[in-house]
């Protein structure tokens, strides 16, 4: 609660009613209406959640802007709602997200308009309940209502294979969060009947259970991140989903998996994070060396975009379980930053694609002398994505290097991979893409990028260029929040 | 005084995002004006600074709070003193000139405001880099040079060669860097900080640890660190086996040749090594395998400029080769002599390489040395400020890369660690090799008969005033910058800087027996190099413009080992086979039977296929005919009533 005005309340429900008024725009003879009502609710839900920022109160850990209401009394079930500095930057991450989907999705959605728009928004509303409960019983509500909108955006505005990847999508996370509800039900019983996550971390809970509890966790957040070898899903959703639903999934989605290891699977099992550690580790290298070269052969563009995310979320899930400083807050500048870099790639992608309608690398080559301009946003973009210094994507990977090294040179080493990996896949297709004289007819008959797309990739740049400049201010509201938990996970609940 | 110090650095930034971002609204004209005239503000604020450093100012603080991570503070910070006031004078002299003589080289290029936009971010990023006061900025600038470098090297994005090189230069740079970053990461794992000043303050206390990176074999953290160290700038520096980017980086404009790849980038290697010279001090380890990387870089890339006839080629390779002299200068603790040799080569290297792009230029962008020959009359600034550059590479006494050549040589021959004997013959050897590749290019492009065609003849002309005004004035410290070895090198100008164990004194010794440049002239008259050097320019006159029907017998005699040097020892393709190759099938193996087959294949849609055929398999239960579940009941009694009478 923010001087007694529920704040978090306005944030997570402004999106989803606006949303619901954009649907009933209805068909697409209001389409213009619905992109400005669109447009205005989600500028909107950003502004409402700045003062979540500059409210905030850096120097706890506690839970802040919270709100507590009964929902269900004969189960003990919440509405209670707050945000810490591990919550708070993945929020404003979301509002500022949603936007810039809004705007792309402006020419390019030509059918189902309001549905498409009302469908982001909702999202984005849900996404927010999902960073701010603190009720399981919400948190889980919201957490499975998040998979609606994207199921549709994939199934109806995706591409030609866009039912296959709709319902793979839908049964892999589904499947995965199955475990996790039996999880909230053990915990409800053994914690004597308290949906209330906060008790969760102060409950003691014997080894084995720990060990089953987490292995529930992380099913369905090793989905969601994801970890290698449940990745497999993201590929076929990205190539078929729209660029407004590649954006959403990888800078949000995504977020998703690595936001519950920080709020359930750490605090709630601390002894079997530590027993599970190094599986943990091994599981994210893993996905920093071999998605790294699986995606450096890719074809298609997205698909090879799609795998890069997959290896930068291994050094999310590799910060969390070093159990450091470095390691952690490094993980959550990593999570920050694969939202602005994947939603930039993603959305640079989008402007070939509407262009030329493929994904195809070979059916491009020499772009750069038909859009200048969007060569040099691209080129930022993907220097980014190769964890260039002075970018976002060199922050988080550098944190967690630093903090990898001290458990394990090794472990460092095989991360380290990436400065190699990363710059290979990145900039080799973007030498097949870019460079080069004009390959194709197709390509000759290139523009380049319109204002809105201009606006568009300029935010995003602006975001990725600040954060490699000066982390600072991101860093400096999750320090009490980290210290909290690093400290609460040394100790064990047994 | 710390407005100026951040003027250095922020000048040329703004003058990129000018040029860069504004290129097209302000014109050519303007854009060089902005760039220049910032550049030339930060020359003017790095010689203020300079002064200020000699009389004895030294600055370390910092500028801003990057990041705090647990309870480590990353900031960006200067630290100026003796070292990055050195730099930085060589640094925005150099980029200077490059920039004005851009303004003719680069004359009518579409992409001539983008390109002023690259060479004044390069400045910054150098600058940033040499005035840093901890390894993080260090990073920052070392990898933002690199990034320029890729940018400048593929400027003429629609050659598949540019493309390719620049592609690969990013590569082999990254390699260097990941060996650098984990360097970084142990720094901070021992050290707890990243600040140059706290990290060499505690370097003596962690002498003694060991750290097991292989199980079993337990190594002295100091020397992991400082050999992880040192493979960043074996990147940078284009040191053997790393080395295979800098030839090819010569598809860039010839202005960047000379401001990137001799004068500036590649030296952040050598000068990354001096300023950590208290950390390497420590490791006799880490010095001797600098002393042979650098060995083996003067020597065998020397002896393939020998061979090469494009003309920005040969230069490349001499860049090589006296990048391997500046290392091996370090590995043999003469850090002063290394920076002293990174100065004068920084300047004769430009000229050479600008002289070169004025003869391209001239030749309608023919690079091909047995095309040119007889420009002598034709280009006469050209020829006599590159004839000045030929003697200081070739080291001839009185020019300035005689003073730090000899001054490395003689230093190496002091010197007493293990591999100082291979070294000390290649860095010998070279100068025999270097006057006869310097010399070999001189002669075959300025002197004898006319080879090239005769239209390009009739338009032979010597370069606009532009092109000649850098030369020209880079040419006075070509000769001049070496008379200062006495104080740079002996006297006590890097003696809080750079930090010598007494037990690798060489450059101490060799002091003693210094008594004044004249002094150091005579007696290079009996030594060696001197003789080496007069026998390789010799030969080189002999060669190519007495018998130049000779050289074409060496090379049909020599058969196996001219096509060695001329394929480069065959280790591009060597590379390109393992591990471009190698890499490239192995993420073919794991996308299309790791992830597709295994992953998809059999666990996920595999388990989609289970519960569809346990499905059908369960529905054959489910007929719905009465007589199908009446008989399964008659069945089913049958069975049990069987069960109970047995």
């Amino acid at each position: 609660m923010l001087f007694g005005f529920p704040l978090l309340s306005l944030i997570i429900w402004l999106p989803i009613l606006v949303g619901i008024a954009v649907l009933a725009t209805g068909g697409d003879r209001n389409a213009q209406l619905a992109r400005w009502i669109a447009f205005a609710g989600s500028i909107m839900g950003f502004l409402v959640a700045i003062p979540l920022y500059t409210e905030f109160d850096a120097a706890t850990s506690a839970m802040q802007f919270v709100e507590n209401r009964t929902w269900f009394q004969r189960f003990n079930v919440n509405y209670h709602i707050g945000v810490d500095g591990i919550s708070m930057p993945l929020i404003l991450l979301n509002c500022f997200t949603t936007p810039l989907v809004v705007i792309a999705g402006w020419q390019v959605i030509q059918t189902r308009v309001s549905q498409y728009m009302g469908a982001f928004l909702l999202m984005s509303g849900i996404v927010n309940g999902v960073f701010a409960s603190l009720d399981a019983v919400l948190f889980y509500v919201f957490w499975e209502a998040s998979l609606i909108p994207m199921f549709l955006i994939i199934g109806i505005w995706g591409g030609p294979n866009r039912v296959y990847a709709a319902i793979k999508f839908f049964l892999y996370t589904l499947l995965g969060s199955l475990l996790m509800l039996i999880a909230f039900i053990y915990l409800y019983q053994s914690s004597g009947g308290s949906f209330s996550i906060e008790d969760y971390h102060q409950q003691p809970i014997p080894f084995k259970s720990q060990v089953l509890i987490f292995i529930a966790f992380l099913l369905a957040f090793a989905v969601k991140v994801p970890m290698w070898p449940v990745h497999t899903w993201l590929p076929d959703a990205h190539v078929e989903a729209p660029t407004g639903g590649s954006v959403v999934l990888a800078a949000i989605m995504l977020k998703l998996g690595g936001y519950g290891f920080l709020r359930f699977s750490l605090p709630i099992t601390p002894d079997a994070s530590h027993y599970l550690a190094e599986m943990m580790i091994v599981l994210s290298l893993i996905a920093v060396v071999y998605i790294g070269l699986i995606a450096l052969m890719q074809t298609d563009m997205k698909k090879l975009i799609a795998y890069s995310s997959v290896a930068h979320m291994g050094f999310v899930t590799l910060g969390f379980f070093l159990f450091n400083a470095y390691g952690i807050e490094g993980a959550m500048v990593q999570m920050i930053s694969h939202g602005f870099i994947s939603g930039a790639m993603f959305l640079c992608v989008g402007v070939l694609y509407d262009r030329l309608h493929s994904r195809q690398i070979a059916d491009y080559g020499g772009v750069v002398n038909k859009m200048p301009i969007f060569a040099a946003f691209f080129m930022l973009f993907a220097m980014a994505n190769a964890g260039l210094p002075g970018t976002s994507g060199f922050v988080g990977e550098f944190m967690v290097i630093m903090g990898a090294v001290k458990v394990n040179f090794w472990y460092a080493f095989l991360a380290a991979t990436t400065l190699i990996f990363g710059a290979a896949y990145t900039l080799w297709m973007y030498k097949r893409v870019i460079f080069g004289a004009v390959a194709t007819p197709a390509v000759e008959g290139l523009h380049d990028i319109s204002k809105r797309e201009f606006v568009l990739l300029a935010i995003l740049a602006i975001a990725v260029l600040w954060l490699g400049v000066y982390p600072f201010p991101l860093t400096e509201v999750m320090h009490a929040s980290v210290e909290n938990l690093l400290e609460h996970v040394g100790n064990s609940k047994l | 005084m710390q407005t100026l110090y951040l003027l250095v650095p922020i000048a040329p930034l703004i003058g990129a995002l000018a040029a860069g971002l504004f290129g097209r609204y302000i014109g050519t004209i303007w854009s060089h004006r902005v760039t220049i005239s910032l550049v030339f503000v930060s020359l003017i604020a790095s010689l203020i600074i300079f002064l200020d450093v000699l009389e004895g100012n030294v600055y370390n603080g910092t500028v801003y709070t990057w990041l705090v991570t647990g309870d480590t503070r990353f900031e960006i910070g200067f630290l100026i003193d003796q070292l990055s006031a050195t730099m930085m004078v060589v640094v925005s002299l150099v980029s200077l000139m490059v920039h004005i003589y851009t303004i003719g080289y680069m004359h009518g290029d579409p992409g001539y405001q983008r390109f002023f936009s690259y060479i004044s971010l390069f400045t910054f990023s150098m600058m940033m880099l040499v005035m840093s006061n901890n390894f993080l900025q260090l990073f920052f600038g070392w990898e933002a040079v690199g990034l320029v470098s890729y940018l400048l090297i593929g400027f003429w994005y629609t050659r598949p060669t540019a493309i390719y090189a620049n592609l690969k230069a990013f590569l082999v740079n990254r390699v260097g860097d990941f060996g650098f970053l984990l360097g970084i990461a142990l720094v901070l794992m021992y050290f707890g900080s990243l600040d140059y000043a706290t990290v060499f303050e505690q370097a003596p206390d962690v002498v003694a640890e060991t750290i097991e990176v292989v199980p079993g074999a337990s190594w002295l953290v100091i020397t992991v660190i400082c050999i992880l160290l040192f493979i960043g700038a074996m990147g940078k520096s284009a040191q053997f086996p790393l080395h295979v980017w800098l030839p090819d980086s010569m598809e860039g404009p010839t202005p960047i040749s000379a401001l990137i790849h001799a004068a500036t980038m590649v030296t952040a290697g050598i000068f990354m090594v001096a300023r950590m010279s208290p950390l390497f001090e420590l490791s006799d380890v880490a010095l001797s395998t600098i002393l042979v990387v650098g060995g083996i870089t003067t020597l065998f890339m020397a002896l393939v400029a020998v061979v090469q006839n494009d003309i920005k080629r040969v230069v490349a390779y001499s860049t090589l080769s006296q990048l391997g002299y500046m290392t091996v200068a370090l590995g043999a603790s003469a850090y002063s002599a290394a920076i002293f040799h990174l100065m004068t080569h920084a300047f004769f290297k430009a000229v050479l390489f600008l002289g070169a792009g004025s003869v391209i230029i001239a030749m309608h962008h023919e690079q091909n040395m047995e095309k040119m020959g007889g420009l002598k009359k034709y280009m006469p600034v050209t020829y006599w400020t590159m004839f000045i550059a030929a003697l200081a590479s070739a080291g001839v006494p009185g020019f300035s890369g005689f003073f730090s050549k000899d001054a490395i040589i003689e230093a190496v021959g002091f010197a007493d660690i293990p591999g100082v004997g291979f070294a000390y013959f290649c860095v010998l050897a070279t100068v025999f090799v270097t006057a006869l590749y310097t010399f070999r290019l001189l002669f075959m492009t300025f002197h004898g008969q006319p080879r090239m065609d005769e239209h390009t003849k009739e338009h032979l002309h010597e370069s606009p005033w532009v092109v000649t005004l850098p030369l020209v004035i880079l040419a006075i410290p070509t000769v001049a910058a070496g008379w200062f070895i006495g104080p740079i090198v002996f006297g006590d100008y890097f003696n809080n800087v750079i930090y010598v164990l007494p037990e690798h004194d060489a450059i101490e010794k060799l002091g003693a027996e210094f008594t004044g440049i004249g002094g150091m002239m005579v007696h290079a008259l009996s030594t060696a190099p001197f003789w080496l050097s007069v026998g390789g320019i010799f030969t080189a006159w002999y060669l190519y413009t007495v018998r130049t029907d000779i050289p074409g017998k060496i090379k049909a005699v020599s058969g196996p080992i001219y096509t060695l040097l001329d394929r480069k020892y065959y280790i591009d393709e060597l590379y390109s086979w393992l591990f471009a190759g190698g890499t490239r099938a192995l993420g073919t193996v794991l996308w299309k039977f790791g992830d597709t087959k295994i992953i998809d294949g059999i666990m996920v849609n595999g388990s989609a296929k289970l519960v569809a055929w346990t499905a059908t398999l369960v529905k054959r239960f489910q007929t719905g005919y009465i007589y199908h579940y009446a008989f399964t009941m008659i069945v089913g009694i049958f069975a049990i009533l069987t069960l109970w009478l047995y």
